[in-house]
């Protein structure tokens, strides 16, 4: 690399954004459809689902937290970095004070799951 | 400053003047649904950690009508993402060559939406096999 090019650091957030853009394709819509329809309607699943005994055992379980924690970050990472390139797309010319909400939200929320699942213990 | 004051063409509203960026802009869209999805995720995370009662307050909430046509409008926007995501995959992937042959868009795409519902069917049946 030459000298006084720096690194972009686009990869890393193109990453994320790939990343949670693909898990969201593959799950999101299932996921939203058990907990946002089938459980509160009591449709398909049983009654008790998610019911606290259980959720707690699968947010305390290893693969379980790991899997929480993917799906809130990379969502979050997925949708920062799209809506923030598309602020331009509708007339807001976006410098680094949006590019640091949009991303600071995304690691606040990041951290936010992160703590809570430590909070659950193992 | 300058007392010139050229003519700027306005901007606002460019992309309703073609269907093409009307489509565009409602796939961006969607990634306002997957932060507001993710963000009920988060909240429900947050209250599993505080114990019981407000585990069940949380699931009471979600029967909202309110929470209900959220996540009404949430598939149907989540699940456009999803075919946006496949759809334009053949053009954000590198070329796959198979036996000399680039592979047709519709092929990639079509393996998308397959992978997703085989990822949809198995995460319900995951579900419903550990709910029993």
């Amino acid at each position: 690399m030459k000298p006084g090019l720096k690194r972009s650091n686009a990869p890393i957030f193109w990453a994320l954004f790939g990343a949670g853009g693909m898990l969201s394709a593959l799950l999101g819509p299932m996921l939203v459809f058990i907990t946002g329809l089938a459980i509160p309607l009591g449709i398909l699943l049983p009654a008790d689902t998610m019911s606290y005994p259980k959720m707690l055992a699968f947010a305390q379980n290893f693969i379980g937290k790991s899997f929480i924690l993917a799906i809130i970050a990379l969502f979050l990472w997925h949708a920062a970095h799209r809506i923030f390139h598309s602020l331009h797309d509708i007339g807001i010319h976006a410098g680094t004070g949006a590019k640091l909400l949009c991303y600071g939200l995304a690691m606040l929320g990041t951290v936010l799951a992160a703590y809570a699942l430590l909070v659950i213990g193992f | 400053m300058s007392k010139r004051r050229p003519y700027v063409r306005s901007m606002d509203g460019w992309w309703r003047k073609n269907p093409f960026f009307v489509e565009y802009m409602i796939h961006e869209g969607t990634a306002l649904f997957v932060a507001a999805y993710a963000g009920v995720l988060l909240t429900g995370l947050w209250r599993l950690s505080q114990g019981e009662a407000a585990w069940s307050a949380w699931l009471t909430a979600l029967r909202n009508p309110w929470y209900i046509g959220f996540h009404l409008v949430a598939l149907a926007a989540i699940g456009y993402h999803t075919y946006t995501w496949f759809k334009i995959m053949p053009r954000t992937m590198p070329p796959v060559i198979v036996g000399g042959q680039r592979l047709p868009g519709w092929v990639i795409t079509a393996g998308g939406l397959a992978a997703a519902a085989v990822a949809s069917l198995g995460l319900l049946a995951l579900v419903w096999g550990m709910a029993r």
